[in-house]
């Protein structure tokens, strides 16, 4: 056998979506119908429900083969196919068609603390959570202490984690899953919780499993992190491969293809089942920091609907959230007929961020999705042209955001002594 | 080097071997829904011996002293408890592993482990509820100083039997309820009627004769049938016919319900 450890060869996932027809009978004529004639009534629902069944291509003909020892982050937008492909690889689901060679035995971790039970103490939940990961008993046993002591939660051992903090939580299930020895490790995004020492703890136990010879697959939106952990990269654009190879260059085309440097929303993207995102529009871009931003987002409604609630999501590159535009007060929730277009126009009074490229998605809550859509596109800001004449320092030092102040500097007697005058003065009174 | 080929359809030859490497994880599933079963309840075990007295008592009113029932020379509780046992377990497996696929969805939809696992492991759960509520017969029958027959050494023969039909049935309810949720709604509709339709408040030999082996068809009548003719004896004689039939309906459903549930799990992870 060679030295590959993932051969994947012409892959594709279909998915049948249901379409709901409009029923312009009523159900009360539905009903009737139904009660008249059973088996036609049946028949004809049947044929209807086909006509309007689509298929979806998740993935199209993915073929690609990862060495043994390799660290290969997937990435792509929301809906490009990262997650049914890491699902196919985890055999949570099976292929439609196409080949997938595993050589080594697969560990996937595509939620933290799958199977936890709320009613079970941190004890209990090692064990069986680790039983779910594919871990055998003894192997649990071994690594228990190991476990506990990467979870920083001996106290709790023996309290049901219903009672943990969603801190502690995630903490134990990822000490848990970090433990894990397989050949392959397939990594969904789990490092998207917890506090930043956490985290960084997390990052660097990846690391070392990468490092250490294991092949691990990643995916993520934290281009830091992908930067830092995988040699190779996979990048995936609508259930096709776009790029593949070094992870520098694809991830630089990553980044100059979801927009950053245009402003403009690409391809229509679909929301949920009932709304299609037709455009995202920023300008100016680039916009001078201090100055305004108008946005613009259009949704169509596939069908009746409600939109809730919608956010926009403004991101650093460092995959650092620094601002979000929440929209509930300007006319939430919103209903949509079936053909509607839903506009959504508005301003950013002044940019305060500190000059550099930015990136932004939406969080959208509706009838039929509560979801984050990242990466959708991107703007740069400018530094602002400088009255006073002195040179600012490098964005890096300057923080995410250019407060707007006052400040006003005088020399006086020194504070110490004049609040003793004070006192004195007081004391004096008496 | 452990080596796995994806591809679609073509899992069933690493399926039944899969089955076996995740054992311990079945067995943590069951541990798992016995410690959370009573957790947080005030009787905490007890209850798996209230739910067959209360039935018992209520059974024994209506069918034994209203009804006026034949019970073939035995105290009534024992009569109605001898059906009570095998049919609560097979109720209780019945609601759970139908549920249990639904329940454990996050799992599903997460994690790879053959799907076969987790009804079992429900049926599993019901069982240890049904040694309890054995141990309270055995209490009934030390009140009655009633003495078992040599029959009973058949007994592990039938528990088998209510087995395999508990998981049998369990296996196509779990399947069809990842995609037909309605099951939620027809389960307790079953569980209900079933009491009733079974022999479990009377004898199987109260029905006319001709329709008795029709009447096997149910796979409970059989395995009823066979608990009292081990554990009362005498005049509980086995009906073999009724018996057979009953088998026959046991095998069948848990064949169909392992191809069916074979069949619809590649998309569990899809649908549920």
């Amino acid at each position: 056998m060679n030295d590959s450890a993932i051969t994947v060869q012409n892959l594709s996932k279909r998915y049948t979506i249901g379409r709901q027809t409009a029923n312009g009978d009523g159900l009360r004529h539905a009903f009737d119908a139904m009660l008249r004639n059973p088996f036609a009534w049946l028949r004809e629902r049947n044929r209807a429900r086909r006509a309007t069944r689509e298929d979806f291509w998740a993935l199209k003909d993915v073929s690609f083969e990862i060495k043994r020892g390799d660290a290969v982050a997937i990435i792509g937008r929301n809906g490009a196919g990262k997650s049914t492909l890491l699902k196919i690889l985890s055999r949570i689901t099976e292929p439609t068609e196409g080949r997938i060679d595993l050589h080594g035995r697969v560990a996937s971790l595509l939620e933290v603390g799958t199977g936890f039970h709320q009613e079970l103490t941190g004890r209990e939940n090692i064990y069986l959570n680790g039983a779910i990961l594919g871990m055998t008993h003894a192997e649990i046993r071994r690594k228990f202490d190991e476990i506990v002591a990467f979870s920083e939660i001996e106290k709790f051992l023996d309290t049901p984690v219903k009672r943990y903090s969603s801190g502690m939580y995630v903490r134990l299930a990822f000490a848990v899953a970090a433990h894990l020895e397989p050949e392959i490790l397939i990594v969904d995004e789990v490092l998207a919780v917890g506090d930043a020492n956490f985290q960084r703890k997390c990052l660097g136990k990846m690391e070392e499993v990468a490092h250490g010879g294991r092949t691990v697959l990643f995916v993520s939106h934290n281009m830091p992190a992908v930067q830092a952990l995988c040699s190779q990269a996979i990048y995936l654009q609508a259930g096709s491969i776009r790029g593949a190879g070094d992870a520098e260059p694809i991830i630089g085309q990553y980044l100059a293809e979801t927009g950053s440097a245009q402003g403009q929303f690409a391809a229509p993207l679909a929301i949920g089942t009932d709304l299609t995102l037709t455009a995202l529009e920023l300008s100016p871009n680039p916009v001078e920091n201090g100055q305004p931003l108008e946005f613009a987002i259009t949704f169509r409604a596939e069908r009746a609907t409600v939109l809730n609630e919608l956010s926009v999501l403004i991101y650093s590159l460092q995959n650092t959230r620094v601002a979000s535009l929440d929209l509930r007060s300007c006319g939430m929730p919103l209903e949509a007929t079936a053909g509607q277009a839903i506009l959504v126009r508005g301003e950013i009074n002044s940019m305060l961020l500190v000059e550099g490229e930015y990136r932004v998605g939406l969080f959208v809550s509706g009838k039929s999705v509560l979801e984050n859509f990242l990466d959708l596109t991107g703007f740069t800001v400018r530094a602002r042209r400088n009255p006073t004449g002195y040179a600012p320092y490098p964005a890096i030092y300057r923080g995410v955001v250019e407060l707007p102040f006052t400040a006003d500097l005088q020399c006086r007697a020194t504070l110490r002594s004049s609040a003793t005058a004070q006192v004195a003065a007081l004391v004096g009174d008496r | 080097m452990h080596h796995l080929t994806i591809e679609a359809g073509r899992t069933e030859r690493q399926y039944w071997r899969d089955v076996w490497r995740y054992r311990e994880l079945f067995c943590f599933l069951a541990w798992r829904d016995l410690l959370v079963r009573y957790k947080q309840t005030v009787v905490g075990v007890a209850w798996s011996l209230i739910r067959p007295f209360l039935t018992m008592l209520v059974l024994t009113l209506v069918f034994g002293k209203f009804g006026k029932m034949p019970s073939g020379g035995v105290p009534y509780p024992i009569l109605v408890f001898c059906g009570m046992l095998p049919w609560q377990f097979f109720s209780t497996a019945l609601a759970e592993s139908g549920s249990s696929l639904v329940t454990n969805s996050n799992l599903i939809s997460k994690v790879y482990f053959p799907r076969l696992v987790v009804p079992a492991s429900s049926v599993i759960t019901s069982f240890v509820d049904f040694l309890i509520s054995g141990l309270f017969l055995v209490a009934v029958m030390v009140w009655y100083q009633f003495t078992p027959p040599a029959n009973i050494t058949w007994l592990p023969f039938f528990v088998l039997l209510s087995f395999i039909a508990s998981f049998g049935i369990g296996l196509w309810i779990a399947a069809l309820m990842v995609k037909y949720r309605d099951f939620r709604f027809i389960v307790p509709f079953v569980v209900q009627f079933g009491l009733y339709l079974s022999p479990v408040g009377f004898l199987s030999s109260v029905v006319p004769d001709e329709w008795r082996l029709l009447y096997s068809l149910n796979p409970m009548v059989g395995v009823i049938d066979g608990f009292r003719w081990c554990i009362l004896g005498g005049e509980h004689q086995l009906y073999l016919p009724g018996l057979a039939c009953s088998i026959l309906s046991i095998i069948a459903l848990l064949a169909t319900g392992i191809l069916y549930f074979r069949k619809t799990e590649r998309t569990f992870a899809d649908i549920i």
